[in-house]
């Protein structure tokens, strides 16, 4: 498998895209480099929903919730206690997966919709806690001036840390998607009732690609702390929860960089439309209501839709022969 | 915090409680319906709730007094059925075939523009609305002062329920709509243009957003805020009552209007987190809502 994978054109493809990555903060200015840093934990964040919405096709409708469970997770430790900074950015996801867990276990007893409903109301719950246990986390206002270790004291250094962090994390993610559980999830997705038919535990795997999921989700958080140095619970608001659902049908469900690619897309419309208009949520209400009609498999979605249709035609001659 | 909890106390919480509860009916009821019919959660809702609350305001302000008042609690539901109609005919309508997710993210974007749009038409200033003089000040229930507006909403929560459902059970467009929501396909091979039943659904249910925020406004700050919350609030309703099942909704918000004020007299800071709490207590031990869902 791994040779395969070292073999492919995707392989190579990174192995150059990777130095010019690393190249960005010598050339480009800091207020660059630092958007491309959201780009970069926002994409993780949207591709770590996509495990779940796109290929394991779950109503994953609060996923906020775990990014902020883990960004405050290792705000808290950073804050509160004097651990080493290692602890809380370890903290951060595994406290994320856990509420993943706890979540998930109870939601996927149900199916669709029932299912996005329960997690609203968990993840609302989550929101409300953080909202107003203000000796905890100053509710409203949020946690500032989180302190941090050395190395990430420059933007730079910042820089380098997240893209390694998200590097790792597409990595284990991609061979996840690849491996067999991945193609478990893909085939609950496709047809869960002939999954139970034969002997596939659909919600024991639906309930792994959770805490999986919630996992990343939460490794986005803490990178989050990394970058702003601030938490605050709109973190773990449910309409954060609907935008990161729009990066990924904006840059393709079904595809691996799909939601990164909405992400990027995002990040940047609300930079440079945020600077001009007070009205961003305007533009971004009308740029989904465009791709919902003309888009709806996202942009890398219709390069998909290319690429299967050559493989069907190939294949087909292949059988014709 | 040692201040003991007496009948009077605890009397006026419960009936703050109700008659917070009513307005959370009208509202999530509406959810219910659109849900009941069109199966899809209307991330809307909210936005059409606090277009309805600034409609009530300005017509209020602008023809005041006892008039003003009534004008308003016609006008502003009309007003969001106008708004929703519009939306439905020239969009929504065309995505009836489509996945259910993408109906969903439609009404996310139909919540974004709206509440733009009610950004650039009223500002983003604080807003509030005194109730007209005859329902002004309060009486004294049970050894307790109660605010009449409070009554009020008490007499028009019921009203609302018995009206819903006299006309989901007893007219001929309630027995199509609900017929359409089970199987659409075979409601159109008798003759029946499905696409109108589900646009009347979706604006009635449309309406009573408007006419709950028509009805708050009077009682709370109207401000570009109050969408988020109550979007919320009715979906756990709507959800723990069962979906798409109005007497649901109606259970949902007593328990939800409850809960909250009982928990003032309990842990005031907390006041908030109780009604989540008994939404993920009865989720747990019966995740399909307490009543019978219409699907």
């Amino acid at each position: 498998m791994i040779a395969d994978i070292v073999r492919s054109r995707a392989f190579v493809q990174h192995v150059v895209l990777l130095p010019v990555l690393l190249l960005v903060p010598a050339v480009a200015g800091r207020f660059y480099v630092y958007i491309l840093a959201v780009i970069f934990v926002t994409g993780l964040l949207a591709m770590s929903l996509n495990l779940l919405a796109g290929h394991g096709g779950a109503y994953q409708f609060h996923h906020a919730a775990f990014y902020g469970v883990g960004a405050y997770t290792a705000a808290l430790i950073l804050t509160r206690t004097s651990l080493p900074a290692w602890v809380a950015f370890g903290a951060g996801p595994i406290a994320a997966a856990a509420t993943g867990f706890v979540v998930g276990a109870i939601c996927v007893r149900l199916n669709k919709l029932y299912f996005g409903m329960l997690q609203i109301s968990l993840g609302s719950l989550i929101w409300i806690l953080v909202l107003r246990w203000y000796s905890l986390t100053n509710g409203d206002d949020g946690i500032h001036g989180i302190p941090m270790p050395e190395f990430l004291s420059s933007a730079t250094g910042v820089y380098y840390f997240v893209l390694g962090v998200v590097a790792v994390c597409l990595a284990l993610m991609y061979l996840i998607l690849k491996s067999p559980f991945g193609a478990t999830l893909r085939a609950i997705r496709d047809n869960p009732q002939r999954c139970e038919a034969v002997g596939i535990n659909v919600r024991r795997h639906q309930l792994i690609g959770i805490v999986v999921a919630t996992f990343f989700a939460g490794v986005a958080g803490v990178l989050f702390v990394v970058l702003e140095g601030s938490v605050f619970p709109d973190m773990l608001f449910w309409v954060l929860s609907l935008e990161i659902f729009i990066m990924c049908l904006l840059g393709g469900w079904f595809t691996f960089y799909g939601p990164m690619l909405g992400a990027a897309i995002m990040v940047a419309l609300r930079t440079f439309v945020g600077s001009y208009t007070d009205y961003w949520t305007l533009v971004l209400g009308i740029v989904l209501i465009l791709l919902i009609f003309f888009l709806p498999e996202g942009i890398m979605g219709i390069h998909l839709r290319e690429l299967v249709r050559q493989r069907g035609r190939r294949a087909s001659m292949k059988a014709a022969e | 915090m040692e201040q003991s909890i007496t009948l009077a106390g605890f009397t006026s919480q419960l009936l703050v409680g109700l008659s917070r509860a009513m307005i959370l009916f009208i509202v999530s009821s509406g959810l219910s319906f659109i849900l009941g019919v069109l199966r899809v959660p209307n991330v809307a809702h909210g936005s059409l709730y606090m277009i309805g609350a600034f409609v009530a305001h300005s017509v209020a302000t602008a023809v005041g007094g006892v008039s003003g008042f009534w004008l308003a609690l016609v006008l502003a539901p009309l007003a969001v059925a106008v708004i929703s109609l519009i939306a439905e005919r020239t969009l929504f309508c065309h995505l009836y075939e489509r996945e259910h997710l993408m109906l969903l993210l439609f009404t996310f974007a139909l919540m974004l523009i709206l509440g733009d749009l009610t950004k650039i038409t009223w500002g983003a200033d604080y807003r509030s609305l005194t109730a007209p003089p005859f329902l002004q000040g309060s009486v004294s229930v049970l050894g307790t002062a109660f605010p009449r507006y409070n009554l009020f909403l008490l007499a028009v929560g019921p009203v609302v329920a018995v009206g819903l459902w006299l006309l989901t059970s007893r007219t001929m467009f309630g027995k199509i709509a609900r017929a359409a929501a089970v199987d659409r396909e075979m409601v159109g091979a008798i003759g029946i243009n499905v696409s109108w039943v589900f646009a009347l659904a979706f604006v009635l249910g449309c309406l009573l957003a408007g006419l709950g925020g028509a009805l708050v406004s009077p009682t709370v700050s109207i401000t570009l805020g109050m969408d988020h919350t109550i979007i919320i609030e009715t979906f756990l309703i709507v959800t723990i009552g069962g979906l798409g099942n109005i007497w649901g909704a109606l259970a949902g918000s007593l328990i939800f209007g409850i809960t909250q004020s009982i928990g003032v007299l309990i842990l005031p800071q907390f006041a908030i987190v109780f009604p989540y709490l008994a939404v993920v207590v009865i989720l747990t031990l019966k995740p399909t809502g307490l009543l019978k869902s219409v699907w």
